[in-house]
């Protein structure tokens, strides 16, 4: 499924970054992507369901979240925080700001995959 | 037998966001946080989670074979020093979660060093300080938003997740001097794609589509100039632009806060301009004022603080030794992006989460010192870890407010183990800096 990708703050992520970040808590925060109900149903999904989404910049495994703050069909949201960096645009636009929110994506779910914890992903980077 | 006594601590200013709630009482015993009155969730879990446990660094550490180990302060800074000396183009970069006494030490180190200085703004609020050097603007503090606001715009903001008291504070539910009702006095109006917690309450949602913020302001723009707009602009109707807009101009008092959602989005600097000029045209017919939510507690103090000192508020370039501004070129994610930085000293910010991969891969590369209280991707990153005492918990320290307001941030208790203040660090750096050759 296609979809605009943004990232932003959330009450849950929040609580997670002060003292959480090497733990579950963070990825249960940030390592999530909030979908539109109808589009939950088009990809034939539950919460929980980890989905690989992809942009043009890499992709990473989230788990899937019905979003409360619905409607937005063929939006999606992940939480700001290394899942949602590993895949939006880093073009700063000659101001300094690489591009959080407005992303071109898809998602495709992946339930045999897993979600990978902030460490594991600084690991990976380091590689 | 000791009695353990509580010791109630009042006037507490809480260290988390640009709100700067200072109304907050803590309950202390044993030098450990027991409760917390009057934060939010978010706060609340701050000065939490400042009991050590094993959340805490409390020795500086240094990586050895892939693993961090304690080493004496004294080694920790002289490594440090010797790493940010011995770097070509080292980056300084974070500052918004520390005191105005720590970034002034950041711009010492950075002017002495020839350095790249930048804060977090250039990830959050930059585009919009950008936009104010261009065209300037109307602001106000919030203490004159609550006594007389009576129109409340939340534009590509979501205070219910990221500044969770600011509307019982300062702009909506709180009863103000000239707004004794309160909310019954007070038009709430969100602009956001999605509806979030903060559309939910509000008198009118404006669901503009995503990215086409500045569609929908310059539509406003002409139409309060008499001109006819097109049917549809930005995914909303024409008459609901015209209702919105007439709620606007009959405000006594109106104002404009706004976030990331203008700031991330294409267009970045240029929708925050465009949103300016919306206000100033509103004060031909109302009063408006526009008001940037700031993230960090202490993000303002930054700018504010190199504004002062360098004459510039962020992305700052000091190699030719004098500073030089231009974000794009300056900016943290343009030299880790761009490969040049080649030593990274972060302090109270974590750009291992927050910054994109391919910053953070440049990042993982180059040899990083990281000051910080807790395990976050950057420490994990880090080849050495300076640990901090954190502001406003276990060092006191000045803050400036979203609105500019200078105010003061107790200490509410001792810092575990060897934790020294951010300031403290800084300094200690500086000097073993200036005494090693250039």
């Amino acid at each position: 499924m296609k979809a605009n990708l943004i990232s932003g703050r959330t009450i849950q992520q929040g609580r997670a970054i002060e003292g959480y970040k090497h733990t579950d808590e963070y990825t249960r925060a940030a390592g999530i992507v909030e979908i539109d109900p109808e589009d939950m149903k088009k990809l034939k999904i539950y919460t929980g369901t980890v989905v690989k989404v992809s942009t043009e910049f890499g992709s990473v495994n989230v788990r899937a979240v019905l979003s409360s703050n619905y409607p937005h069909p063929g939006l999606i949201f992940i939480p700001m925080g290394p899942w949602a960096n590993a895949i939006i645009n880093t073009d700063t636009t000659s101001v300094g700001m690489p591009a959080f929110k407005g992303v071109p994506s898809v998602l495709k779910p992946v339930p045999e995959e897993k979600v990978l914890s902030a460490t594991e992903l600084m690991r990976n980077l380091k590689k | 037998m000791t009695e353990s006594s509580t010791r109630k601590v009042t006037d507490v200013t809480c260290p988390f966001c640009g709100s700067l709630c200072d109304d907050i009482e803590v309950d202390v015993e044993n030098n450990q946080i027991k409760t917390v009155y009057n934060a939010c969730t978010i706060g609340t879990t701050k000065f939490m989670t400042a009991n050590e446990a094993d959340q805490r660094f409390t020795k500086p550490m240094i990586r050895k074979d892939g693993v961090l180990v304690p080493i004496s302060w004294d080694k920790a800074i002289e490594e440090a020093a010797k790493i940010l000396r011995k770097a070509d183009r080292p980056l300084l970069y974070g500052f918004s979660s520390t005191s105005t006494e720590a970034q002034n030490y950041g711009f010492q180190i950075a002017e002495e060093l020839g350095a790249v200085l930048d804060q977090t703004a250039s990830v959050c609020h930059g585009p919009s300080v950008v936009a104010i050097q261009d065209t300037g603007y109307s602001g106000a503090t919030l203490g004159e938003i609550k006594s007389r606001a009576n129109v409340i715009v939340y534009w590509g903001s979501n205070p219910s997740a990221a500044h969770p008291r600011h509307m019982s504070r300062y702009s909506m539910f709180v009863r103000g001097f000239f707004r004794d009702k309160g909310a019954k006095d007070r038009t709430l109006i969100v602009v956001d794609p999605r509806n979030t917690d903060a559309a939910k309450l509000a008198d009118y949602y404006i669901p503009v589509e995503q990215g086409k913020d500045y569609e929908l302001v310059a539509a406003m723009r002409a139409a309060l100039r008499g001109v006819d707009i097109p049917a549809t602009v930005a995914g909303i109707p024409k008459e609901k632009i015209l209702e919105v807009l007439e709620i606007m101009k009959k405000a006594y008092f109106g104002v404009l806060f706004f976030g990331m959602g203008l700031t991330q989005t294409f267009g970045r600097h240029r929708n925050i301009d465009i949103a300016i000029n919306l206000v100033r045209e509103l004060n031909s017919v109302s009063k408006w004022i526009i008001s940037p939510m700031r993230g960090h507690y202490n993000v303002t103090g930054a700018g504010t603080v190199w504004s002062w000192q360098t004459g510039y508020p962020f992305a700052i370039d000091f190699a030719r030794g004098y500073p030089r501004y231009n974000p794009g070129e300056y900016a943290a994610n343009d030299v880790l992006r761009n490969g040049e930085a080649d030593a990274a000293l972060i302090v109270a910010s974590d750009p291992g989460a927050h910054f994109p991969a391919v910053s953070v891969k440049h990042l993982a590369k180059i040899p990083l010192i990281a000051v910080d209280c807790h395990q976050t991707p950057t420490t994990e990153l880090a080849n050495l870890v300076l640990p901090a005492s954190i502001v406003g918990i276990e060092t006191e320290g000045t803050a400036y407010r979203m609105d500019h307001v200078p105010i003061h941030l107790r200490k509410v208790r001792d810092a575990p183990g060897e934790c020294l203040s951010d300031v403290e660090i800084l300094k200690r750096i500086f000097n073993k800096v200036k005494e090693l050759p250039a």
